[in-house]
């Protein structure tokens, strides 16, 4: 019993510190933009953070999550933009799809400068994977048929031609020092299920997508993982996956999942979301949400988000102009 | 064995408290939409789609719903037939021939329960068939490639017209239209942008939701507005029921004949559930022909057709749920809306979503015996709301479509949209052109646009790997017989359909 009240002073008095360390006070309630349809990615982001902002009386009302969807989220892009600079009670959901649209110049005028990137809770990490009865025993293996000729494996992803599906090929082969990227061949599916079903039915060899979508196969043992584009090894379940570094390949592909705030939002009110997501991200509420829905660890906030997110952005738009993609 | 471990557990899924309700709403309104002459199943699907969306319905719930609502409209369409002269739906044409005839001797009722029982018979083997039959064109669906893919939608476009449809010319142009409308957006095999001009909106394309419910439930209201009409359908006066066990076993031969050739029909990709009906009506006349009064108010010339649609709308599910091709205008709107829900019907919704699949399919079962039960002790409700006038109808359907595409997106833009395929619509069934085409042209369009250039890409740019296996040939040659099988049989079958109306009519006369 005491040691509760102990706790809930200490609680207290730590929120007391931190709400003082700010002169930015966050208003009554938020709102969080997500830029498509109920029941996807940015969905799940901006309700499931939302909810925890009010749990944890970050925001003493409610986050509300506002679906806008439309162009792979260049329409709630463009509304940031252009209607919505310097306000401090808007999250925007976002994630490597964005920054991937972003760099590609599709969202027609517009550019990464110009929301501000506050931070990132998660991310899923990219995946190849080739059927339980393909020749690949493993990465270098698939790399080494695709050095002899770049068009001997065709894979097969849920994004369009120069999406981030897409690249996750290109950045693995690139890595592992395949010439002639423009030359590998990518089949564009409405979705990941539908490419993994032509992977399982033998008609391409190899599936590039995000780990959480492999996971009912893998363990069905209709696909064999080859390699996840992860620093090291993930949690849980996945822990038998073998990563692209360990095999000698560097390459990393996280598919993350965090917020842009828009434009003009003053200083300490960016500091005071930078320290916010930073304070979700250690939440257990948020462990509890990672852990349901098979996030993994990826965080970054403030400023080193931002820069980040300047470097994958590089990143996409070399890979894109190097595969003619973009000119 | 395993499949009825998956539908043990799917009937958990169909029994919760929450799908029960649903399946219930769905069959009553199922029942209703296809009791009113002019609403047929695809409108009733359309129309309850963004109700489902407005709903925030989980993907089990929606086609629960869905999927009650297209049965009970395939039993609620033989109401008006029988009692009225006029087929509430297309596939309920044939069960005027003797439903009428049996009105006017004074046996509605028996008519009705007979229809009933029938189409409980045919909507039960089907869903039978369909969970035999399901699974294992599933696994088999694994050798498709892109290729046979292509081939298989080929098919699905070749089939369109069907064999009862009028103007092929019509067909094909609606189908046109529907292709075109499918180019805008971003092109997926390039990440090329396709008639958008810069319109952020346009990027992804058209949603043929929006498309179906403006097709359907909006040009609908423009009709009625048109029309006038202020009356109900007429008013019609029920005999009370005397019906004996041996006028059940008298039709059970012929209901169980109807529901096989009504399922196989089915199946046939394009065919659907109008030739089902007609098929097994033309047989049984053929079968028993001397022995009975068909034309005249024989039961078994009611069985017979109702067996046949009701088999025919559940066999329908099979191509669809398996291979993501739709059998029907009404599994092209369901296609449609799993597709929405993020659900991707194909060979691997079986192991993937077994969940939601066996659910569906045991809430067909469970609908199956609401319905029988809702279409006899309780068919004289269904009678009176026959005499509703749609003036309180059409604008509740406006209202419920207006509010459900706006709660998808938030958008404004898709209301306009809606309405702009409204006013399509209205103008292209004054001109009598289809509007299923136009529906499966935007839905099948981009995926076989995608099969042919896998197919292409896969082969390296060699065209003969569209014919390269068995399968491809095989399904090549289905779809040239179905192209060409129309033009030689579709003139026959029609001028049988209108001489068996016509020798009715004429009779009438004579009385």
């Amino acid at each position: 019993m005491q040691r509760s009240v102990r706790k809930l002073l200490l609680a207290t008095s730590l929120v007391f510190a931190t709400s003082q360390s700010f002169a930015f006070e966050p208003a009554r309630s938020a709102e969080c933009i997500a830029p498509a349809n109920p029941g996807g990615g940015w969905d799940f982001t901006c309700r499931s953070v939302g909810k925890i902002l009010s749990d944890l009386k970050y925001i003493d009302g409610n986050v509300q999550t506002v679906n806008m969807p439309g162009a792979g989220g260049g329409v709630a892009f463009a509304h940031t933009v252009s209607k919505r600079e310097g306000d401090t009670a808007l999250l925007v959901a976002a994630s490597t799809a964005t920054t991937t649209r972003l760099a590609q110049g599709q969202f027609v005028g517009m550019n990464a400068d110009q929301v501000k990137w506050v931070g990132a809770l998660g991310a899923d990490y990219g995946v190849i994977a080739v059927s339980k009865d393909s020749p690949y025993k493993d990465l270098n293996a698939l790399m080494d048929a695709l050095k002899e000729d770049p068009t001997s494996v065709k894979f097969g992803g849920g994004s369009a031609a120069g999406g981030w599906d897409h690249l996750k090929v290109l950045i693995a082969a690139k890595a592992a020092g395949v010439g002639n990227l423009p030359k590998i061949k990518y089949l564009a599916y409405s979705g990941g299920g539908e490419a993994i079903t032509q992977v399982v039915g033998g008609h391409i060899e190899g599936f590039t997508g995000d780990v959480s979508e492999v996971l009912g196969f893998v363990e069905s043992g209709d696909l064999r993982v080859l390699a996840v584009m992860s620093e090291e090894r993930l949690p849980g379940q996945y822990a038998d996956m073998p990563t692209a570094k360990e095999q000698g390949i560097d390459a990393i592909a996280p598919n993350w999942r965090g917020f842009y705030l828009p434009a003009g939002v003053p200083d300490d009110a960016f500091e005071w979301w930078t320290k916010t997501i930073d304070g979700v991200y250690a939440s257990d509420n948020w462990k509890q949400v990672m852990q349901q829905n098979g996030l993994m660890p990826f965080h970054k906030s403030g400023p080193e988000f931002t820069a980040f997110v300047q470097q994958q952005v590089k990143e996409i738009r070399d890979l894109s102009t190097e595969i003619g993609l973009i000119k | 064995m395993e499949t009825l471990n998956f539908l043990l557990h799917g009937f958990s899924v169909a029994l919760m408290p929450e799908h029960l309700m649903f399946a219930a709403i769905g069959a009553l309104l199922g029942t209703l939409i296809g009791a009113l002459p002019g609403l047929g199943p695809a409108n009733g699907v359309a129309i309850l789609i963004p109700l489902a969306f407005s709903l925030g319905l989980s993907p089990a719930a929606s086609m629960i719903l869905l999927t009650s609502v297209y049965a009970g409209a395939m039993y609620g369409g033989r109401i008006s037939s029988i009692l009225l002269n006029i087929p509430g739906d297309e596939p309920a044409m044939m069960t005027t021939l003797d439903g009428y005839p049996m009105a006017m001797q004074g046996k509605a009722a028996e008519a009705l329960a007979i229809s009933a029982i029938a189409s409980f018979i045919g909507s039960l083997l089907a869903t039978i068939g369909l969970i035999i039959l399901a699974p294992i064109l599933a696994r088999f669906a694994l050798h498709f490639g892109p290729a046979e893919y292509f081939a298989l939608f080929s098919l699905a476009f070749a089939t369109l017209g069907g064999v009862t449809g009028k103007n092929q010319v019509k067909t094909v142009v609606a189908a046109a239209l529907g292709l075109m409308i499918s180019t805008v957006g971003v092109d997926i095999s390039t990440g090329n942008q396709r008639y958008t001009y810069n319109i952020l909106e346009l990027y992804e394309g058209v949603d043929f939701i929006i498309a179906i419910v403006g097709l359907f439930a909006v040009s609908e209201l423009l009709f009625f507005i048109e029309r006038h009409i202020s009356e109900g359908a007429g008013s019609a006066t029920l005999n009370k029921l005397n019906l004996k066990l041996s006028d059940i076993l008298h039709v059970l031969p012929t209901s169980l004949r109807g529901s096989v050739l009504g399922f196989v029909a089915g199946v046939l990709p394009g065919a659907g559930a109008s030739l089902g009906s007609f098929l097994s009506y033309s047989l049984e006349k053929r079968i028993v022909g001397k022995s009975g009064h068909f034309g005249q108010g024989d039961p078994r010339g009611v069985a017979a057709p109702e067996a046949g649609n009701n088999a025919a709308a559940n066999g329908a599910l099979v191509p669809m749920l398996t291979l993501g091709v739709p059998g029907s205008g009404t599994t092209a709107v369901l296609l449609a809306m799993l597709i929405s829900l993020n659900v991707q019907p194909g060979p691997m919704l079986f192991t993937q979503n077994a969940e939601l699949v066996w659910g569906v399919i045991a809430a067909l079962l469970v609908g199956n015996i609401m319905l029988l039960i809702l279409n006899i002790p309780m068919v004289g409700l269904f009678v009176k709301l026959l005499s509703i006038p749609p003036k309180y109808l059409m604008p509740v359907v406006t209202l419920i479509a207006a509010v459900g595409i706006y709660s998808i997106s938030n958008s404004a833009l898709d209301l306009y949209f809606m309405v702009g395929f409204g006013l399509l619509g209205y103008l292209l069934r004054k001109l009598e052109v289809p509007l299923v085409p136009v529906i499966l042209g935007m839905l099948l369009g981009p995926e076989m646009e995608r099969s042919l250039r896998h197919a292409l890409t896969i082969s390296d740019g060699d065209w003969s790997i569209l014919f390269s296996s068995g399968l491809s040939i095989g399904i090549w040659v289905v779809a040239f017989a179905g192209l060409a099988l129309p033009y030689i049989l579709g003139p026959i079958l029609r001028r049988r359909m209108e001489n068996a109306r016509a020798r009715m009519e004429i009779e009438e006369e004579a009385d």
